[in-house]
């Protein structure tokens, strides 16, 4: 399983509801309903990974979040995940407050721009970055809307927005000491925990 | 007939049935008749069986051939059939004509037995309902407690979500395809175009055309151009036709009239059908279309009537469909969120409009498919 979704798995109650936005194919809700009998639903626009999450008996709804979710109703799932998509949405702060409409609490993992690497890139080399973990260059990328954790942070704030938790990940390489304590510099992933 | 994934020859069976059945209208029909056809088995647990619900003009006949010279196999034989999306090596297939139908089925062409006389336009007017109430008789009759899955497109979508309300405990999977909750008013005003061509028709005889020896066939092939109309797309009828002529020509000196592809075309579709379908039945038909509207009497609240619903669904739509279009599906997919039910929704894209729930459109047979091994793995 990728490594934001084994952490994030941990925060998901037995038996609960959970909409995952931009489900992929599946895989998640498969391994939440066969172990925790989470009831979910997912939400895809890819052709083929619908495909993918039916085979695999998930409840996939065929809908592009950038057209808004409105047809969720209010408190309507225990957690609504968000998984390493928040920076391929074009309104990032509306999906925020729609995720906490209809979710009491929202899982949102991003990659971290502000890692040393993004920097180096930008700053030294005076490239955007492209590297494995974002592998896409800068005129054709689903991803519009990056930032850092302090941005992530800042906005939770300017929100009224609450941090339940915050995990991140790091380079497999590094001590998980490194971006534990500085993860706006450390961090690959940032996963956060937040509700209302 | 190519026999490649097909269920090859099938022959339709009647069912006779003594016990009255209630209508929705308040009269009772005394006894009736249903022509069905079955394909597969049904397993032991009697568990995989699978009821296919016709649309407007469809019937029993949904795959397979009934002779060796039948050159085109059953309605839906795109779908139905060995490694076919439903398919036939897993599942019991069940389709019949429903009632108040022409194609065997008990319907205004058969003879009334309190008068003697064909039914005519005194045959009851029917709901969506009764046709589920007398497919309930007739899983009772087969043997089958409880359907794999009930599947429908257009008006045989109406009847799939019908059944998920009326009998919850005996469908584990709905499918609906191409449908909606309700019919708008332009779907009406179709129809009722469609209608008064019919009984404009001199032969229609006020629908007592049979004790007149009478047929209204051009009521009923205008009736069905109109209808056609509105299962193709604009681009469909584009690809298919554009403004090709057939005779004649547009240029100038030109004194006699020139005639359109899709004009001749329309009139075969129309007269093709009116020698295969009967007038009243195309009535009634239309009528239990115009009259379907699944929460009527859940408080206009599609939400509280799905909520009745046990079953998971597959709600499917097609993105140039305007006779039900994406956004109806979609009403009945919000409606099912908001009811909690488990749904999954797919919006493929195809340039044939409503009439593509008939054909082998890859990504709907993908998705089709991958839901069918999930009901079978259900099952």
């Amino acid at each position: 399983m990728r490594l934001d979704l084994s952490h994030i798995q941990r925060w998901i109650a037995p038996e609960s509801r959970v909409l995952d936005l931009g489900c992929g194919d599946g895989v998640f809700l498969e391994f939440l309903r066969d172990q925790r009998q989470v009831r979910g639903t997912g939400l895809e626009i890819d052709q083929d990974y619908i495909t993918a999450a039916i085979s695999r008996g998930i409840n996939v709804i065929e809908q592009d979040m950038d057209e808004g979710l409105s047809n969720f109703p209010d408190q309507s799932f225990d957690t609504v995940v968000l998984a390493l998509a928040l920076q391929a949405v074009k309104y990032p702060e509306r999906v925020l407050d729609e995720m906490l409409r209809i979710g009491r609490e929202g899982i949102v993992t991003f990659p971290n721009f502000g890692h040393w690497r993004c920097r180096l890139m930008l700053g030294l080399q005076g490239h955007m970055p492209v590297s494995s973990f974002m592998p896409y260059t800068w005129y054709n990328t689903p991803n519009i809307h990056f930032c850092t954790v302090k941005d992530f942070e800042d906005l939770c704030l300017a929100k009224d927005i609450r941090i339940v938790s915050r995990e991140v990940v790091g380079e497999t390489g590094d001590k998980p000491m490194l971006s534990n304590k500085w993860p706006n510099l450390f961090a690959t992933t940032a996963i956060y925990r937040i509700t209302r | 007939m190519n026999r490649q994934h097909s269920v090859g020859i099938v022959t339709p069976q009647v069912a006779h049935f003594d016990e009255p059945l209630m209508l929705a209208c308040g009269r009772e029909l005394p006894s009736y008749d249903l022509v069905y056809e079955t394909y597969g088995e049904l397993n032991e647990q009697r568990t995989n069986a699978v009821l296919i619900c016709h649309a407007l003009s469809g019937n029993h006949h949904a795959a397979g051939y009934h002779s060796a010279e039948d050159k085109k196999p059953g309605w839906w034989d795109e779908c139905i059939g060995p490694g076919k999306p439903i398919d036939t090596t897993h599942f019991f297939v069940v389709c019949l004509n429903n009632l108040g139908g022409c194609h065997g089925s008990t319907g205004p062409s058969s003879i009334n037995s309190a008068t003697g006389k064909p039914w005519g336009s005194d045959f009851p007017p029917l709901r969506t309902r009764d046709w589920v109430h007398s497919q309930a008789r007739l899983a009772d009759r087969l043997g089958v407690d409880c359907w794999a899955a009930v599947i429908g497109g257009s008006l045989g979508g109406m009847q799939a979500m019908r059944w998920s309300l009326e009998y919850p405990e005996r469908i584990r999977h709905c499918i609906v395809i191409a449908a909606a909750l309700k019919l708008s008013a332009q779907n009406i005003a179709f129809n009722e175009v469609a209608r008064q061509a019919i009984e404009s028709d001199p032969d229609f005889v006020e629908g007592a055309y049979q004790e007149h020896n009478t047929i209204p066939a051009r009521g009923l092939a205008l009736a069905r151009m109109i209808g056609h109309i509105t299962y193709l797309s604009d681009d469909a009828m584009a690809n298919k036709f554009g403004r090709d002529l057939r005779s004649g020509s547009l240029d100038r000196g030109e004194v006699s009239n020139a005639e359109f592809q899709v004009q001749s075309y329309l009139r075969h579709q129309g007269n093709q059908f009116s020698g295969s379908f009967d007038a009243n039945t195309y009535i009634l038909m239309t009528r239990a279309l115009d009259y379907f509207d699944l929460a009527l009497e859940y408080d206009n609240d599609p939400v509280a009537a799905f909520r009745h619903a046990q079953c998971s669904f597959l709600v499917m739509s097609f993105s140039t469909d305007w006779r039900f279009s994406p956004e109806r599906s979609r009403e009945i997919v919000n409606a099912l969120i908001a009811a909690d039910r488990p749904v999954t929704y797919a919006e493929i894209e195809a340039k044939e409009g409503h009439d593509a729930f008939l054909l082998p459109i890859s990504r709907y047979i993908d998705v089709f498919r991958a839901y069918m091994l999930r009901v079978r793995d259900e099952s």
